[in-house]
């Protein structure tokens, strides 16, 4: 359609972008129906998933009472199930080419299972099973080659055809809860232990690199699909920490939203933002440069977060938790979900766009900021608020009444290093 | 072996030569000559060389055999054998001295036992001093040895694994530095498209395809027979025999031109036939005939164009034409005969367009029946046919005459340039022009020609008008109505008086024609007057009344503004008297320098200043201002009465007090003003809390000034104030992925780069799209690191 775009013929072209923009964050709230669907079939809490690395309709899931499901996302039905272990399943991974997984359990085994479902009459049993000396809590496939990291007591690599580690990784003992691979610089391995410390490996020199020790605990961490050096550190004092690996004096980003433990981490595909699960019964997300979540998720029925996953076509998120039901919601809320027509879509972008333009003001600010949340978690927020502001202003009274430079002040994003060994 | 550094064949001494020195010393010894023992004590191990040293071995030897020792007789006996044989081969072999005892009397006249057994060897005598002493070397170890510190202790386990870190760490996060330049590429790209490898649709190749594929239905299996029979090639080439004989002949530039060339033809084509088709569904009967005569023209000039390249087919053609043309004569179509004609014959006494009908049949009878003249031209002599041209037809319309319209009257056939064209330039063509500008309106004609055209139309308008107002009122009203439409090529037409003039023969019409031209030139309204109804001599008088007028004016309004300027500054002189008088008596300047400057300037200085700031009663001009805002500010009644609502209506009418009261809402009194006691202030309240609530209060992050985040707002991104493509762009979405693809991590391979990251030249990882104009976007410094 020939149009006459003379700007005297379309005033007021600001107010009625504002009017727009508001009907879009208006609109945005009212489709924002995140939550898909669960898939419930476990007989304990969800305590693990992994990702196919080739299918994104699989996912497999591990519980606390030593059960594996292999689950079928565009059917939402469980397709395999498989008696693990005995105890937890502690971790588990899959291979990067998708034809097996590994499992660990309490029982002090390694297992590696087929993808595929046994043939009829044919027993359920898998491929290789490594027994250890110890428990082993978590365990981390290469992304390229035939090698797998377990932790425990300590970070062990193996050799897929080998029953014998083939290097251990030590720095001081204690147990270590999580391993991760880096996924671009495949060689690079992370963990976190239970004495507060974040330690990175080299697996090609396979000795530690350093080590960073905070105020507490980190639970798990997860490195950036598309930025090398980048990871995120999944604490137990309510916060996530994104670190550059290269200096590890600092968090490059302190990302506090959560009021109770953040149990575990899961990046996005495209590396910009990641998902959290706390102890707090919500999923939160957040991009990666922001101190702040811009995504909460939670249902009444939704326990503690164990383990949450997104899913690698950047459109979904897993997060599995007590109550035995794994839940599958959409990563962004309001998105319309299926084949968009290119009128639909350029409509859909149009309004992005003014969203982002109208952002700081003050009234679709509030709009698109609202999320109703639990009771709880809203008391937490708000108490927490109050004990932040107090310890606030008892610094600073203390700073007050002291001589000058002998109370320095320290950012947020120092506080929670305790220190950094070399 | 000592000192082989000798270039000369060596002389080696026995193996055991040193064996017997044992005992210390041996009262036979005595007997050896003296200087030769002093040697052999001096050069105690030293290899004998040179030529003489032979026949002391020969000599040494008999002496030593005459000796004759009990015990170390066999020994000795073997020694001499091995000299013997050594000497014979004419090499000698040494043996080192070597010491094995300590001996302890070493004095001037005791000598040791040491090379007791020995011979004495002439080169040993012989033997230069060498610079190098063999305590040389044990020096230099010592004072190594004096340097070198203790070997520290090892690191302890710790230490070491510490160190080891620390290097590793170094090297690694190096490695994982070099993805810093893709990483803030992709943070600051516009636009991400995931998955980064974006699979290529590969087009799997015809052969592979068709080897895997088998006929298996009937009527497949009938193609694949077809093709068979052409010899098409399932596999490699892909063109039968024929098709590649073909494409030898052609090469790629002759193929790839002739398809241009059919390209364009077909373009032209269909061109022509759009054109065709809006021609054909032109309505107009003034275009059809217009379009007739253009046509019959171009006949003409063809017919021309033959006959000067190929007079036979020209002389065919003409007579084919005369056929045609008796054909004509013959068929009685434009007699008044025919069914049309009769109605028309008819309806002719009452309706003038029947008549106007009738009239231009009854024109083309005659001018059909007209006896062809046979002329000889003048220009080209002996072409008899060019006569019995149908064209040649000369038009009823008689040329020279003034009075009748040429192109409503009928219309002079093409031919009709000719004469023309032969009678010169002295008898202006009149429809010769009048044809031209027809034809503008099919083909371009230059500006001249336009020019000419225009002033011929105008002429006869005028000539008309002037001639015969009565004669042909239809025509008439026709020219006139038709002029509008060319009057606007006037204004373009007068900005060459000159060139005319040079075309134009020197008529005095022309001449007058032109002068009228050059005067009218000045206003649009002037040629627009023209255009309508103006004669010549009309036309110049009131073009002078006009000039007159026109001076007159401008006359006046010098006048008027003289007057308007002497006005002011009367008017001036006296609003400054009256301030000057006013001032004086209100002005209280109290300021001491203003006292200082009365004092020095007296009255003078006063009354400039005075007349500076005459009129300014900056005192009053607040009060009025602030009395105005605070009418502003207080709230105005809103009138909700609308008359005609439950009464009668009309004009005249008003509303009811009582409706009037009820419906005109009076606002509650406004707070009282936070200036209202401060006369020296206005205090604005105009701030609209209302609007502040919507409003951005303080600048968001990442902009720099409120002008950027001003401009961010200001400029529209829809698609009611930008173009498609515009509007795209500005509302691409940053990060592109698509549902059911498998993202995989940023790898090597995806950034060809990665694995040469030369800092700053490094290409970016993906594409980026250009960057918009808003420059506030900047990522933040915290990320850029």
């Amino acid at each position: 359609v020939p149009r006459n775009y003379d700007p005297a013929l379309h005033p007021f072209e600001v107010p009625r972008e504002y009017t727009r923009a508001l009907n879009a964050t208006k609109l945005e709230r009212v489709f924002a129906k995140p939550f898909l669907s669960s898939l419930d079939g476990h007989r304990d809490g969800v305590n693990c998933m992994a990702k196919h690395p080739k299918s994104l309709s699989t996912v497999l899931s591990g519980a606390c009472d030593g059960e594996v499901k292999i689950w079928n996302l565009t059917k939402r039905q469980c397709i395999r199930t498989i008696q693990a272990h005995e105890g937890f399943v502690r971790g588990m991974c899959a291979r990067f080419c998708g034809t097996s997984f590994f499992t660990v359990g309490d029982d002090k085994t390694v297992k590696q299972w087929k993808m595929e479902s046994p043939e009829y009459g044919e027993e359920e049993e898998p491929i290789h099973t490594i027994l250890g000396k110890t428990v082993y809590t978590g365990i981390d496939h290469h992304w390229k080659e035939a090698v797998f990291a377990t932790c425990g007591h300590q970070v062990d690599i193996w050799d897929e055809q080998r029953t014998s580690p083939m290097c251990s990784l030590t720095w001081g003992f204690d147990s270590i809860s999580s391993v991760k691979f880096n996924p671009i610089e495949t060689y690079l391995l992370g963990s976190c232990a239970s004495d507060r410390n974040i330690v990175l490996y080299d697996m090609r020199k396979s000795t530690p690199l350093k080590k960073v020790i905070l105020n507490m605990r980190t639970n798990t961490l997860c490195w950036n699909p598309m930025e090398a050096f980048v990871f995120t550190a999944a604490n137990e004092d309510y916060n996530l920490y994104t670190f550059d690996m290269r200096f590890l004096e600092s968090p490059v980003t302190v990302h506090m939203d959560h009021v109770s433990a953040v149990l575990d981490v899961d990046y996005s595909p495209t590396g910009k933002e990641f998902v959290s699960a706390s102890f707090d019964k919500s999923v939160r997300i957040f991009p990666v440069e922001k101190g702040h979540s811009r995504e909460v998720y939670h249902t009444k029925r939704m326990q503690h977060v164990i383990t949450v996953k997104w899913t690698s076509d950047n459109k979904y998120i897993l997060c599995g938790s007590d109550e035995m039901n794994i839940r599958l919601w959409k990563a962004n809320a309001s998105e319309k979900l299926g084949v968009l027509a290119p009128r639909e879509k350029a409509a859909m972008n149009y309004n992005q766009k003014l969203k982002e333009k109208f952002q700081y003001h003050p009234k679709i600010r509030r709009i698109a900021q609202h999320r109703h949340l639990p009771k709880s978690i809203f008391c937490q927020i708000k108490e927490q608020r109050i004990m932040r502001e107090a310890r606030r202003r008892k610094e600073l009274n203390r700073r007050k009444h002291s001589k000058p430079g002998s109370v320095p002040f320290v950012s947020e994003r120092k506080k929670h290093i305790v220190a950094v060994v070399k | 072996m000592g000192t082989e550094a000798d270039g000369e064949q060596r002389v080696l001494p026995p193996p055991r030569q040193t064996l017997p020195r044992s005992p210390a010393l041996r009262p036979g010894r005595e007997r050896n000559p003296q200087v030769a023992r002093e040697r052999a004590r001096r050069f105690p191990a030293r290899p004998a060389c040179g030529a003489m040293a032979e026949d002391w071995l020969g000599v040494e030897a008999a002496l030593s055999a005459s000796e004759g020792e009990d015990e170390e007789d066999g020994e000795r006996r073997h020694q001499q054998l091995l000299e013997a044989v050594s000497s014979l081969s004419g090499r000698k072999r040494r043996k080192l001295a070597e010491r094995t005892e300590a001996s302890v009397q070493v004095s001037e006249f005791n000598v040791s036992c040491k090379g007791a057994g020995e011979k004495l060897v002439l080169s040993e005598l012989l033997q230069p001093i060498r610079p190098k002493s063999a305590l040389s070397s044990v020096k230099k170890e010592l004072t190594r040895v004096k340097q070198k510190k203790a070997v520290e202790l090892p690191l302890s386990k710790e230490e070491a694994k510490r160190v080891v870190r620390e290097a590793a760490y170094v090297t690694t996060s190096k490695d994982v530095g070099k993805w810093q330049q893709v990483v803030l590429q992709n943070r600051r790209a516009e636009q991400l498209v995931f998955p980064l490898k974006q699979e290529i649709a590969t087009v799997v190749p015809l052969e592979q395809v068709v080897s895997a594929w088998k006929a298996r239905t009937p009527l497949e299996q009938e193609i694949f027979g077809l093709l068979h029979k052409t010899q098409q090639p399932i596999t490699d080439p892909l063109l039968t025999p024929e098709e590649t004989a073909s494409l030898q002949a052609m090469s790629l530039e002759e193929a790839r031109q002739r398809r241009a060339e059919l390209q364009k033809a077909r373009v032209v084509q269909s061109y022509y036939e759009a054109k065709a088709r809006r021609e054909k569904k032109i309505k107009s009967k003034k275009y059809h005939r217009v379009l007739k005569k253009s046509k019959r023209r171009k006949a003409l000039k063809d017919f021309e164009l033959l006959h000067k390249s190929d007079p036979e087919a020209a002389l065919a053609r003409l007579e084919e034409l005369e056929q045609l043309r008796m054909q004509e004569r013959m068929s009685l179509k434009h007699q008044n005969k025919g069914k049309w004609a009769r109605s028309r014959a008819i309806m002719a006494k009452y309706d003038l367009e029947a008549r106007k009908a009738m009239q231009e049949q009854l024109a083309k009878n005659k001018e059909l029946m007209q006896k062809v003249r046979v002329e000889l031209p003048e220009e080209e002599p002996g072409d008899v046919p060019e006569e019995d041209l149908p064209s040649v037809t000369i038009p009823t319309v008689s040329v020279g005459a003034s009075g009748a319209n040429p192109w409503m009257l009928g219309k002079p056939s093409g031919p009709a340039e000719e004469p023309e064209v032969q009678e010169g330039l002295g008898d202006v063509a009149v429809p010769g022009p009048v044809e031209s500008k027809e034809e503008m309106e099919e083909e371009e004609l230059s500006e001249e020609e336009a020019l000419l055209q225009d002033f011929a139309e105008k002429r006869h308008m005028r000539q008309q008008r002037a001639g015969s107002p009565e004669g042909q009122g239809a025509d008439e009203i026709e020219a006139v109505s038709e002029l509008p439409a060319d009057s606007p090529i006037h204004p373009i037409c007068a900005e060459e008086p000159s060139s005319l003039g040079i075309e134009q023969p020197s008529q005095a019409q022309e001449e007058i024609l032109l002068s009228e031209q050059l005067a009218r030139v000045q206003t649009m309204e002037d040629v627009e007057a023209l255009a309508s109804e103006e004669c010549v001599e009309e036309q110049e008088k009131p073009a002078a009344a006009r000039a007159e007028k026109r001076a007159q004016q401008q006359e006046e309004s010098r006048a008027g503004d003289r007057r308007a300027k002497k006005a002011p500054a009367k008017k001036k002189i006296i609003s400054l008297q009256a301030v000057l008088a006013g001032k004086s008596q209100e002005v209280q300047c109290p300021s001491l320098p203003v006292v200082v400057e009365e004092e020095e300037g007296g009255i003078d200085q006063r009354g400039v200043i005075t007349e500076a700031f005459a009129g300014d009663d900056v005192v009053a001009d607040f009060r009025r201002e602030k009395r105005k805002a605070e009418q502003a500010a207080k709230p105005q009644p809103v009138n909700l009465v609308l008359p005609g609502w439950g009464e009668w209506g009309g004009t005249g009418l008003k509303p009811s007090a009582k409706k009037v009261k009820r419906f005109l809402l009076k606002p509650s009194p406004a707070p009282p003003r936070k200036d209202q006691h401060l006369p020296h202030v206005i205090i604005s309240e105009r701030r609209n809390i209302h609007a502040a609530a919507h409003q951005v209060s303080e600048l968001p992050f990442p902009f720099e000034r409120h002008q950027q985040f001003e401009q961010s707002i200001r400029t529209p991104v829809g698609p009611t104030w930008n173009t498609q493509r515009a509007f795209q762009k500005l509302t691409a979405p940053r990060v592109i992925t698509r549902a059911g693809h498998i993202i995989q991590p940023i790898s090597a391979e995806d950034i060809p780069d990665v694995a040469t990251a030369a800092g700053s030249g490094a290409k970016p990882a993906l594409e980026v799209v250009p960057k918009r104009q808003e420059q506030p976007f900047h990522r933040s410094c915290r990320r850029a690191r």
